[in-house]
């Protein structure tokens, strides 16, 4: 049965929750709001199972499901339409999308319920859930962009949630504007991809895409490189990451659903929807391979010095990204989607547990003043190691081992491969796994520091749980090569992505996963040895001087913020501040003065003395009849 | 008795008084005596138009005369009626003490 | 006819309420509604009765009269797509200036609707002119009542400003007489009939020099009401002391009469010069969407912060303009629409909040989210669509406009879309230093009246739907654009015998 003529009921639920909550959200009940705001993303998760289910039974291969609600704007040449397309790829952030969005909402309905602003909460997140699917079913890019900009302004709200605190409100501006300098490249990017392949639809760009550019063009280069600018942003890769730590002020549901399953992943999405552009560049290529694989050491060793729980979330969200983008850059276009959906599981449930935490601590976001909740909490404590083995990638046992281990093999035996990309990424695991164990270490085992309130509900376990079990066992649909060799998820993947091109003559997998495991294990037991079995051994480090200003340096994610602020923010505003009276006037200004200075002077003349008026009555006469004499 | 004077004696006469008069504007501080100056400007031109007519045979130099003298005497009626009223209001009839009208 | 009565209704109801307010301070408003409610529903049988079925001309509707014909000076209105929208606007806003003034004047107020109905007249007057001198005339007539009204209603510095915005627009008009003299007289010289006809003069042929002075005189009477870079310093100071509906009208249709006159004039009249100062002009505008935007940020005045915002915008006008092709200036007018609305709502907002809070420092807001919901939204709303969110009517505008130049000058696009970053960081301001951090001021402040609610849900909805569903718009004005861009691409090729019009 073709299901495509209800594609458009997936963006248009969540859309519908929005306006409901939006426009009459004030006068409802909280059970009301609640209902609608959770049940709108659980509808919409429900009709992608159905339609999702249907584009996969008895479909042939390549098959996408298009439907055109109606034509945007139509200018000359240019046109475009809102259109929504689904294919294997979209499915798959869409499914994330709503399943993972209806357990976050489910959980935020227990977990925002003190909070006076319920209503204009879930309308935000309808709305963030809205343009996010919209982001991902997008035909053609300006509609993407819609998307885009729509997630952007959500964030922006989400982050500012609780508006009264300033620094809120400074995190959430902070985060659009970043942004906004990558969607500003992006934006031009749009432009170059029009001006050259004539349209702004994806299928006829990347159907047509070796016929429009010349492979390792400049053109193509610098039209893929500003495409990717608007993904570095959104995704918080380097030289644009520095919002995300900042915008972890928003509520916990928030930072999971936005700031960690879906938002910061669309430049992914970009990156491999408009994967036709980057094949033809291998410059793009590599570009996007050193940027993954710089953030993902730069922020991993971030989050081993941070002590609020949610920015070693954060920078770690940033490392894993980096991840996907280190795939992304070597060809591995299909294992970057695969982390992304593990990734996807885990981080939301890390930060759905750490908001559970911190929810029962009476908002103490500082590990070392956790401790001990083990015992306390143990619903929460397994579903957080769940998450946590899945995000070291413990071998074997987590889902997080199969993705990364992919990533890990291809970034050394791909086509854009090398061993330097693989050095960093395994440095990268060993790193992870050590502020994994640290977190879960601080987190949940020595003393108790903090007195525990309340302890979360039924409806803040059960999205734990479901999301538990997925981080575990989501992994097993795509096996490595050398055992079982099973494909699910890549050969599901491949009518969009193609297969990823290989090198000649490469070592055995087999020494890769054996490395890649004792990184991890490696990992773990730093942390063990550091945090558990040998506390005063941190003591002594301390006495190290040239240790603490790495720390220090480290601490506060390599010194960006203070090199924009003084290379960017400070001389805008100085700029800014000392022109604020318009220096253009000023040439208004000086020529009315100017007027001014004028009539002074001469109504000095006018001194009404009757004498000097004739004198110069007749001195002019004079002067009148000597110049006719004259000539 | 018939003398006869070359015009240009007499316009050159007029020069001299009418520079005379020119000078005694300029210099006197009372408007009397400005006045008078005035007076002696006007009697000059009026000399000048006197010496060209006779020098073109013409009657307009004469006609011009007495209308200079009309004018002379209207213009005295009024500047020395305003001569009153001035020294009436300011009890002075020094010239640079009555600078009121600058700027 | 038609035509006709559009400014008559104004015209008349401006004097109706003049005499009605010495009897009664509450009837003129009532009548100053009417007359807008019925203007606007003139122009909407207008717009429907034409449809959309205008292939064979651009021209809808003409209407003409001998006026003083020893001077070839005739009363010719018209109306293509183009001003038909622009006088949508000019009636929607009217209704809205009237409607937001309603409480906010009690002084004279016959006088005070005598003004606003006589700009408006004036503003409709020139989106129809299509002889020059009457164009001119209706220049001068928007001019005059707005000095009384920033002069007489506005806030403290108000005469300064009064006298800022009359010496600019008056000195840069009489520039504008001055070309259109010299036009008259070499059009007369060259064929023979002397007239004001702008049928007649856009085919004069000039030579290059002239035509370049006679384009000065035009584009500087032009740029100075957009405002362009750096002849934009009144706009400051007149939209911050002016009332509400002034800054409304100012912001909303005064400006826009500028880069009408632009299209309608500038480029079809001196076709070569225009071509000739492209760049430049476009350098210009890429200056003012920078500019502007820099110093919206460091203003404390919220007037005057929303002011170089629509320095900021309209540079963004002038930039597409100068493109000369057919996206860029579908663009422009897509813009020229939605910055009134956005504009419009944003310093309406500032006078409410004045209203309030008796204050346009924002750094005496804050916090005013929780006691007003409702304007925290809509404010949201509007300082999205100024910072170009998509699924609003600006990002539409501005998309096309960049789309455009990016067509004739990329480099000018690249630059151009710094401003995209510059119009989120002052756009975020606005949003945070008004509404979100913590209150400053324990006073109550009341949310919407159903009033106000009226008021910006009619834009907030105008302003949704162009953003979604803009084609209408571009439609309505699509017949006078693509006359234009084959005129310039004639142009190109051909020689000056190629006839602009029919």
């Amino acid at each position: 049965m073709l299901m495509d003529k209800y594609l458009w009921l997936i963006p248009a639920l969540p859309l519908g929750g929005f306006f409901i909550l939006a426009l009459i959200g004030k006068n409802m009940s909280r059970t009301w709001v609640a209902t609608v705001g959770a049940g709108s993303i659980c509808l919409s998760a429900l009709v992608t199972f159905v339609v999702g289910g249907a584009f996969l039974s008895g479909m042939p291969e390549n098959t996408v499901y298009t439907q055109t609600l109606w034509t945007w704007f139509e200018v000359g040449e240019f046109s475009a339409k809102i259109t929504l397309s689904l294919d294997v790829l979209s499915l798959v952030f869409v499914f994330v999308i709503t399943f993972i969005g209806a357990l976050i909402h489910i959980y935020s309905t227990a977990f925002m319920e003190a909070d006076r602003d319920y209503a204009r909460f879930f309308a935000s997140m309808n709305l963030f859930v809205f343009s996010m699917l919209v982001l991902v079913l997008a035909d053609n890019l300006l509609l993407m962009y819609l998307g885009w900009e729509g997630v952007g302004l959500c964030s922006y709200l989400l982050i500012g949630f609780w508006y009264e605190q300033p620094t809120n409100g400074n995190a959430a501006r902070k985060a659009f504007t970043v942004t906004r300098i990558g969607d500003a490249a992006m934006a031009i990017g749009l432009f170059m991809v029009f001006q050259q392949a004539g349209t702004l639809v994806v299928s006829d760009i990347g159907a047509n895409a070796s016929v429009i550019w010349q492979p390792n063009s400049a053109t193509v280069t610098i039209t893929a490189l500003l495409l990717l600018a608007g993904g570095l942003g959104k995704s918080a890769q380097l030289p644009l990451q520095t919002w995300l730590p900042d915008a972890m002020a928003g509520p916990s549901p928030v930072s999971a659903l936005i700031h960690a399953a879906t938002m910061v992943t669309a430049g992914v999405y970009l990156v491999a929807r408009m994967h036709t552009i980057f094949a033809l560049s291998e410059t793009a290529r590599l570009v996007v391979a050193i940027i993954g694989a710089a953030t993902l050491l730069l922020a991993g060793l971030t989050a081993l010095t941070q002590y609020d729980i949610k920015r070693v979330l954060a920078y770690s969200t940033i490392s894993q990204i980096g991840y996907m983008f280190l795939a992304l850059g070597v060809g591995a276009w299909t294992a970057a989607v695969f982390h992304f959906m593990i990734h996807a599981f885990f981080k939301a449930l890390l930060f759905l547990a750490a908001g559970a935490i911190i929810e029962s601590l009476h908002h103490e976001h500082n590990m070392f003043k956790m401790g001990g909740l083990k015992d306390k909490m143990p619903v929460v404590f397994w579903t957080f190691l769940a998450g946590a083995i899945s995000l070291a990638a413990v071998p074997l046992i987590s889902a997080g081992f199969y993705s990364k281990d992919q990533i890990l093999w291809y970034s050394w035996s791909a086509d854009g491969g090398s061993p330097v990309l693989w050095a960093v990424a395994l440095a990268g695991a060993l790193i992870t796994a050590t502020y994994t164990t640290r977190m879960m270490i601080l987190t949940f085992w020595g003393e108790s520091h903090t007195h525990i309130g309340h302890l979360p509900g039924k409806r803040m376990t059960v999205p734990l749980v479901v999301l538990a079990v997925f981080s575990v066992f989501a992994g097993f649909i795509e096996l490595p090569h050398n055992f079982g060799h099973f494909t699910l998820f890549s050969d599901f993947l491949h009518p969009v992505l193609p297969e990823t091109a290989m090198q000649e003559n490469i070592p055995s997998e087999w020494l890769f996963q054996l490395l890649a495991a004792l990184a991890t294990l490696g990992g773990i037991f730093l942390g063990y040895y550091y945090y558990y079995q040998q506390p005063a051994r941190i003591a002594s480090l301390r006495q190290n001087g040239l240790l603490v200003r790495l720390y220090r340096f480290w601490f506060s994610g390599w010194a960006f913020d203070a090199l924009y602020d003084r290379m960017l923010v400070r001389p805008f505003v100085f700029i800014a501040r000392i022109n604020k009276s318009d220096i253009t006037d000023k040439l208004y200004t000086g020529i009315s003065g100017m007027t001014g200075e004028m009539y002074k002077l001469l109504s000095r003349t006018q001194s009404g003395s009757l004498r000097w008026y004739i004198m110069g009555l007749v001195v002019g006469a004079i002067l009148i009849l000597g110049i006719q004499i004259m000539l | 008795m018939k003398t006869s004077v070359s015009a240009e004696v007499v316009v050159l006469l007029a020069g001299l008084l009418f520079a005379l008069g020119i000078v005694g504007v300029i210099i006197r501080k009372n408007i009397v005596f400005m006045l008078l100056s005035v007076e002696i400007m006007l009697n000059a031109s009026g000399l000048a138009f006197v010496a060209a007519g006779s020098r073109w045979g013409q009657p307009d130099g004469q006609v011009m005369f007495v209308f200079i003298l009309a004018m002379a005497a209207a213009e005295v009626s009024i500047g020395l009626a305003l001569i009153l009223q001035i020294y009436h209001q300011h009890k002075s009839l020094d010239i640079d003490n009555l600078k009121e009208m600058n700027g | 006819m038609m035509l006709v009565l559009l400014i008559t209704v104004l015209m008349a109801g401006a004097v109706v309420a003049v005499l009605a307010g010495e009897w009664n301070r509450n009837f003129p408003r009532w009548i100053a509604l009417v007359a807008c409610v019925i203007g606007l529903l003139l122009v909407i049988t207008l717009w429907a009765g034409t449809g959309h079925s205008v292939a064979d001309s651009q021209w809808l509707m003409d209407y003409r009269k001998e006026w003083i014909p020893s001077f070839g000076i005739t009363f010719h209105l018209a109306v293509d797509g183009l001003s038909l929208l622009l006088l949508a606007l000019t009636f929607f806003l009217g209704v809205l200036a009237v409607l937001c003034s309603w409480d906010e004047i009690r002084e004279r107020t016959g006088f005070y609707y005598f003004n606003l109905l006589w700009i408006l007249a004036g503003v409709a007057g020139v989106f129809m002119a299509m002889d020059l001198f009457l164009f001119y005339f209706f220049w001068e007539v928007m001019l005059i009542p707005m000095y009384f009204l920033i002069g007489i209603w506005g806030s403290e510095n108000r005469v300064y400003a009064a006298y800022k915005f009359f010496i600019f627009t008056q000195a840069s008009g009489l520039l504008m007489f001055l070309a259109i003299l010299g036009l008259y007289f070499i059009h007369g010289r060259d064929t023979g009939t002397y007239t004001f006809g702008y049928f007649e003069l856009v085919n004069t042929v000039i030579p290059f020099k002239t035509a370049f002075w006679l384009m000065s005189g035009f584009m500087i009477a032009f740029a100075v009401k957009l405002p362009v870079f750096p002849f934009h310093t009144w706009l400051p100071d007149a939209h911050g002391e002016a009332p509400t509906a002034g800054s409304l009208i100012l912001a909303g249709l005064l400006l826009k009469t500028g880069a009408y006159g632009m299209l309608r004039f500038v480029v079809p009249l001196f076709p070569e010069a225009v071509k000739e100062m492209a760049v430049p002009a476009m350098v210009l505008g890429v200056v003012g969407v920078i500019y502007g935007a820099v110093m919206a940020y460091s203003q404390t005045d919220l007037k005057r912060l929303v002011a170089f915002t629509s320095v900021s915008h309209m540079g963004f006008v002038i930039t597409g303009i100068f493109a000369l092709n057919e996206l860029a200036l579908q663009g422009v007018v897509m813009q020229l629409v939605t910055h009134a609305l956005s504009t419009g709502a944003l310093f309406l907002m500032a006078g409410m909040i004045k209203e309030r809070l008796h204050t346009r420092d924002i750094e005496q807001m804050g916090g005013l989210w929780s006691p007003m919901p409702r304007m925290g939204s809509v404010g949201l709303v509007f300082a999205m669509a100024s910072l170009g969110l998509p699924g609003l009517g600006n990002f539409v505008a501005e998309f096309l406009i960049l789309l455009g130049v990016f067509q004739a000058q990329a480099w000018i696009t690249v630059a151009a879309a710094s401003g995209l970053i510059f119009s989120a960081v002052y756009s975020l301001r606005i949003v945070g230093k008004i509404f979100l951090g913590p209150r400053k001021t324990m006073e109550t402040v009341p949310d919407f009246s159903p009033r106000e609610m009226l008021i910006m849900a009619a834009l907030t909805v105008s302003v949704v739907w162009l953003g979604l569903f803009p084609q209408p718009v571009i439609d309505t004005a699509k017949p006078a654009i693509t006359e234009l861009v084959r005129f310039m691409d004639v142009q190109n090729t051909a020689s000056h015998d190629q006839s602009y019009v029919k």
